[in-house]
């Protein structure tokens, strides 16, 4: 990153780690919607990102044309790191149709709202025990409250030691942060992650228990149990698929109300407002971007793609897309109708959605029922994640009395 | 009237039976369904139109019965 010049034009050579998509992408996925509207970039071996809610959608849902291999922009291209299409290194988000969908029904139903709903208590007593530990006239929202709600939530459901969050953060970090770091780095960076779950799933062979580590050890394929590689790969999906994401959800949210007192005093006066807040907070902060790679030569949308050509699917640019969205660039806490895509669109739909919409919701239900009036402290002291996931980091918030 | 889901186009983005859970709910993999036959009256078909509004796959069907 540091030896990279800065992006010129966002239309031929974007790219998401750029100091100015970090601080800021809106403006430069309007102006790629209006110029291009699929950029292109020869970065990280060359790729194209749809700013349209149009271009993000028909490619989600192509699988025939694109592959789930790799879902993380990285220098280099998929190599021993990664089992071959259509299993990937993280099933189900790294897999292919048909092993795709056998994969992700046997996950399904742990994230199914039934289960989820059950674990509100679990999570409200977390953000209350959080709130409870902060004080002072300025907390830090990102590092002290939101940054710890979605680990705790996850080491529960796969039954790792409670005193394991703060290394669940930093693999978060090696895994997604790393991004310009070269592979053979990124293979070292993984090793401890790697020892860290191979441990674990040892652990839960010989004591096995009712949490999601033993349930994917036991479950069956056709009689078949998954291969270690599959128990492995998936366990680190829901580990990072579910922590930077919803942190950074939870954040962005806060940040907002920190900035529009308008907006807060309105959610505090009215509580019935929050399920359709939450989905405006989704929609207009959508955190999450995701890859694919082209799989054939081809035309496509007016571009000319090369096999293993990166694709960045801008779920966030599409839920800004004034062809599909009144308003697209306004933030409207009331919104009726909001097809938002944040969890993404087609096969792939996040499968922690439901998970992520209750945490969300009782982040901020517990955090405005603490404090009814805030502020930022030091905008300039905001930082923002680089990478495929969005969402403040440092966030400095001032209590009002 | 009345209100469907097209199973091969639902993927569990979890709308519908969040907006009206009178009208929907889910299955063990998250899906949404309809409750009953769907039938919707004066009360209910605003509600399922405003669920089909916010279906991100546009799964939701409504059909006027002749």
């Amino acid at each position: 990153m540091i030896d990279k010049p800065l992006v010129e034009d966002f239309a031929t050579e974007w790219d998401h780690a750029d100091p100015q998509w970090v601080a800021d992408p809106y403006p430069i996925w309007e102006d790629l919607r209006e110029r291009c509207p699929v950029a292109h970039t020869d970065r990280y071996g060359g790729g194209w990102f749809p700013a349209t809610h149009a271009g993000v959608s028909a490619i989600a849902k192509d699988t025939e044309n694109f592959t789930s291999r790799t879902v993380i922009i990285g220098n280099g291209r998929p190599t021993e790191l990664d089992l071959p299409a259509p299993i990937g290194v993280a099933p189900p988000i790294t897999s292919d149709p048909p092993f795709h969908s056998i994969a992700r029904k046997l996950l399904l139903p742990a994230f199914a709202p039934g289960p989820i709903n059950a674990l509100e208590p679990v999570i409200r007593s977390l953000c209350v025990a959080l709130l409870d530990g902060l004080d002072g006239d300025v907390v830090n929202v990102g590092m002290e409250y939101a940054k710890f709600i979605p680990p705790s939530v996850i080491r529960a459901m796969l039954g790792f030691p409670e005193e394991d969050i703060e290394k669940f953060i930093e693999f978060i970090n090696i895994v997604l942060e790393g991004i310009d770091h070269p592979q053979e780095q990124r293979i070292e960076e993984f090793a401890p992650v790697e020892a860290y779950f191979t441990a674990q799933m040892e652990e839960h062979k010989a004591n096995p228990r009712d949490d999601l580590t033993s349930y994917l050890l036991n479950v069956e394929i056709e009689g078949q149990k998954l291969q270690p590689e599959h128990v492995f790969g998936t366990m680190v999906l829901v580990l990072v698929a579910g922590i930077d994401t919803t942190w950074s959800a939870i954040g962005s949210s806060i940040w907002h109300l920190a900035n529009h007192p308008d907006d807060l005093a309105r959610l505090v006066n009215e509580p019935e407002l929050m399920p359709v807040a939450i989905e405006e907070f989704l929609r207009y902060y959508a955190p999450v971007t995701m890859a694919r790679l082209v799989k054939h030569d081809m035309d496509y949308l007016g571009c000319s793609m090369k096999e293993d050509d990166w694709i960045l699917l801008g779920f966030p640019a599409a839920n800004r897309d004034p062809n599909v969205f009144d308003d697209a660039d306004k933030f409207i806490i009331d919104r009726a109708k909001n097809r938002h895509v944040a969890f993404g669109l087609g096969i792939h739909r996040c499968a922690g959605s439901n998970l992520a919409r209750l945490e969300l919701r009782v982040a901020i239900e517990e955090f405005i029922k603490r404090y009814s009036r805030f502020e930022l402290a030091d905008p300039s002291a905001v930082t923002w994640a680089s990478g495929q996931i969005r969402g403040p980091r440092n966030l400095p918030i001032r209590i009002l009395t | 009237m009345k209100v469907t889901i097209d199973p091969d186009i639902c993927q569990g983005q979890g709308r519908c039976f969040s907006i009206a859970p009178g009208l929907f709910d889910f299955d063990e993999l998250g899906n949404g369904v309809v409750i009953g036959d769907g039938t919707l009256d004066k009360q209910t078909i605003d509600l399922a139109r405003l669920a089909q509004a916010n279906c991100p796959e546009h799964a939701i069907f409504i059909e006027e019965e002749l």
